[in-house]
């Protein structure tokens, strides 16, 4: 691990494949370059590795992020992987996701909260149905960057013909699913090219390595632009009178006695102590008299802090809430049609009914009707659904028992994404998130 | 923790910024939602940081829950002290499940190994299910192993406490999904996307305490299967194993007789933080004897109910 003791920003990613793309060869050979696996992870990867008839000093990378005994014995990945690991500039989170088994459910789930997705492409193969669905989910989940890693390259003999050949046919699929600004590069993961290192045998390629793009992309966080409309969900309201910390009560009872504040991580924009601001669903208008960061004062405060608030006036504001910049508030609504990327094997239809959650609000609702089902290949909506399967995307109208501040995904990821939960076991049935306005 | 000076407005949140405002919503979002969470408070350093968050989490209020320790009897008396002590300044209720207990009325038999790490797991359902605790935090991170890489954040156990690794609910953007029937609980781990560095990091930033064993110090220690360990009336040298007097700490906190120390002589948290980033043993690897029984030792373990 390469010494970290300066200040690092958090760049979260995830990684997709189709089998036998080489994609645990790829992870493992990015944390192993990166100098990321330890000594005695090595040693039992190594061990485990000769057990299973790999000739002396050759790793089986795929030991590394398979880590339950099903997946070992199997040969698959069945869920999703986190690994961690971390350069000068940056710690990484890596959601290594299985290509093949509940692909949907898995790159959805490693996607939604990744700043970049390495799409792995067989250099002898190019791009196959898998990797159009692959590249689909990035662009319905607006996954800000795409990295495309031609792999194997060695066993086409560094042609750059034929990489050129993919490179153009994965601009040509991106742009017609909608992504644009695809990083597409020729690596080999199992001989290292272009992962850490420049090649030497890809002389015909100038773009940065992997390693270099996920150090230098920006990520969600750096880019959130901070004149974003403030958005507060409440998840809960402190008023700990009778309840002080011992250390509180001790120096600084007497401020605290009639303290009120509206706890919640910030879910975009910036705050400052004096801004107006607007709760929602009660729509009254009030001023911002203080803020704590992590239970410390300060004057302002951003996106994805998780901070408390007071407010000059006493308003209704319960967990479910929203304090919103004033004027910005979005309006509650009854009726939404939402993109659903169906997770659970009981199927939703017309009548289907679910509790959602949004933000820090659940609510009963219902599936009023399924409106169409998307071919996962083109992306394209003419298919006519009657219920979505599991592993199928498409499109939903939902009706809810409560009002919600919903707001498109495309403007804001918390105010526009939902999960659909079984009203009576409780299991996640379904993600989704909101394509119209009001 | 809240003082009355005003600091500047936030620039680029770093890695530890992001990662603690993660935790306060998870550490909040249970709280909201669940009756009666309680904390796996072992005194480790782990654990220590999801307190000092929770105490962040709610402040000016006190931590709205209690704390929960498995005490397997092979703990460090110092441990033992310092988790007293700090459940007292906090002014959370410290609760207690004890495997010695367990063993003395014959719920549960000694192993063969002296080791008790896996005997916590009875007295621990035994302890949330009279506490009827409906969520239980835990220190937990996905780097420590390749099964807890697997876990969620969120992770729901069935009445018999179990953790079902092929069936878990997928988890997207910050909606955690705790609902549960009557019977179950969940795990709440909001530490799982830290590493060690990121912890001793936080603990260099925040001034933390921690039992005075995770910083060098002399130990009487002998060698076994490349550790060292400390002489205790659990763990004796045998023979041909030599006792000597060493500068050690300790990377992690368990039961004495699963638990080795490192040579080290990081005095002060600063120098953990470099130690920790020059390391090249994992922290498990390099101080658990109970997780290099087999590949899968935590999976079967956490399977079970362990935490």
């Amino acid at each position: 691990m390469t010494a970290t003791l300066t200040n690092t920003t958090l760049f979260r990613f995830a990684t997709a494949g189709s089998v036998d793309d080489g994609k645990s060869t790829l992870v493992g050979r990015l944390l192993h370059d990166a100098k990321a696996i330890l000594a005695d992870q090595l040693e039992q990867v190594a061990a485990t590795s000769r057990d299973r008839g790999f000739a002396h000093g050759a790793f089986d990378f795929a030991l590394l992020t398979d880590g339950l005994r099903a997946e070992r014995e199997q040969g698959i990945t069945i869920d999703v992987a986190y690994r961690y690991f971390a350069t000068g500039r940056r710690s990484f989170i890596l959601a290594d996701c299985p290509g093949h088994v509940q692909y949907t459910r898995n790159m959805v789930t490693g996607s939604a909260t990744a700043d970049a997705v390495i799409v792995l492409v067989d250099a002898r193969k190019g791009i196959v149905e898998q990797t159009r669905r692959h590249l689909a989910v990035v662009s319905l989940l607006r996954v800000e960057h795409l990295i495309v890693a031609v792999n194997k390259i060695d066993l086409i003999g560094f042609d750059e013909e034929r990489f050129v050949e993919i490179e153009l046919e994965a601009h040509r699929v991106a742009a017609e699913l909608g992504l644009s600004g695809a990083h597409v590069l020729p690596v080999s993961a199992l001989e290292g090219d272009n992962i850490v290192d420049r090649s030497e045998r890809t002389p015909w390629y100038d773009g940065p390595t992997l390693l270099e793009l996920l150090e230098t992309l920006p990520g969600l966080a750096e880019t959130a632009s901070a004149d974003a409309d403030f958005r507060l969900p409440v998840q809960l309201v402190l008023r700990p009178q009778g309840g002080l910390s011992p250390e509180i009560r001790a120096h600084q009872g007497e401020r605290y006695r009639d303290f009120r504040g509206f706890a919640g991580r910030i879910s975009s924009g910036t705050v400052t102590v004096g801004d107006r601001v607007e709760v929602a669903p009660s729509g009254l208008s009030t001023t911002v008299t203080g803020i704590q960061i992590a239970g410390e004062d300060a004057a302002s405060a951003t996106a994805p802090q998780s901070v408390t608030v007071t407010l000059a006036d006493d308003v209704d504001a319960a967990r479910g809430a929203l304090i919103a910049a004033a004027g910005t508030a979005p309006t509650g609504r009854r009726e939404a049609v939402v993109e659903l990327f169906q997770l659970d094997p009981r199927a939703v239809t017309a009548g289907t009914r679910v509790l959602i959650k949004h933000g820090t609000s659940t609510v009963q609702a219902q599936v009023v009707e399924v409106l169409s089902r998307r071919d996962l290949e083109t992306l394209a909506l003419d298919d006519i659904a009657e219920a979505l399967a599991v592993n199928e995307i498409g499109r939903v109208r939902l009706r809810f028992a409560a009002a919600l501040p919903l707001e498109p995904y495309a403007r804001n990821r918390d105010g526009g994404s939902l999960l659909l939960i079984h009203p009576a076991d409780g299991a996640t049935l379904a993600a989704a998130t909101v394509i119209d306005e009001p | 923790m809240s003082t009355d000076t005003i600091t500047a407005p936030p620039t680029a949140l770093d890695t530890l910024d992001i990662l603690e405002a993660e935790a306060i919503h998870i550490i909040r979002e249970v709280v909201a939602e669940f009756e009666r969470p309680v904390l796996l408070f072992s005194g480790g350093k782990d654990s220590v940081v999801v307190l000092h968050l929770a105490a962040k989490a709610f402040a000016p209020g006190r931590v709205p829950f209690p704390v929960l320790h498995v005490d397997t009897g092979h703990n460090f008396p110092e441990v033992i002290r310092f988790r007293d002590e700090t459940a007292q300044r906090l002014g959370v209720r410290l609760e207690v499940a004890s495997v010695q207990s367990y063993i003395d009325d014959g719920r549960l038999a000694e192993r063969p190994d002296g080791t008790r790490n896996p005997l916590q797991t009875q007295p621990l359902l035994d302890a949330i299910a009279a506490g009827r605790h409906d969520a239980v935090f835990g220190g937990a991170r996905r780097d420590e192993d390749k099964a807890r890489a697997k876990e969620r954040i969120i992770s729901l156990r069935d009445e018999f406490g179990q953790w079902d690794p092929r069936n878990q609910r997928p988890e997207l953007w910050s909606l955690y999904n705790g609902r549960h029937l009557p019977g179950q609980h969940v795990r709440a781990f909001p530490i799982s996307n830290w590493t060690e560095l990121d912890v001793w990091r936080y603990i260099e930033r925040e001034r933390i305490a921690l039992p005075p064993l995770y910083y060098a110090h002399e130990r009487e220690v002998f060698r076994r299967d490349g550790m060292w360990w400390a002489t205790s009336e659990f763990s004796q040298p045998r023979k041909g194993e030599q006792l000597e007097r060493r500068l050690v700490r300790y990377r992690t906190v368990g039961d004495m007789s699963c638990t080795g120390a490192v040579e080290s002589d990081a005095a002060d948290t600063a120098s953990v933080v470099a130690e920790v980033a020059r390391s090249t043993l994992t922290e498990r690897g390099a101080t658990r004897a109970d997780d290099r029984i087999s590949e899968a030792a935590m999976e079967d373990r956490k399977k079970d109910g362990y935490f």
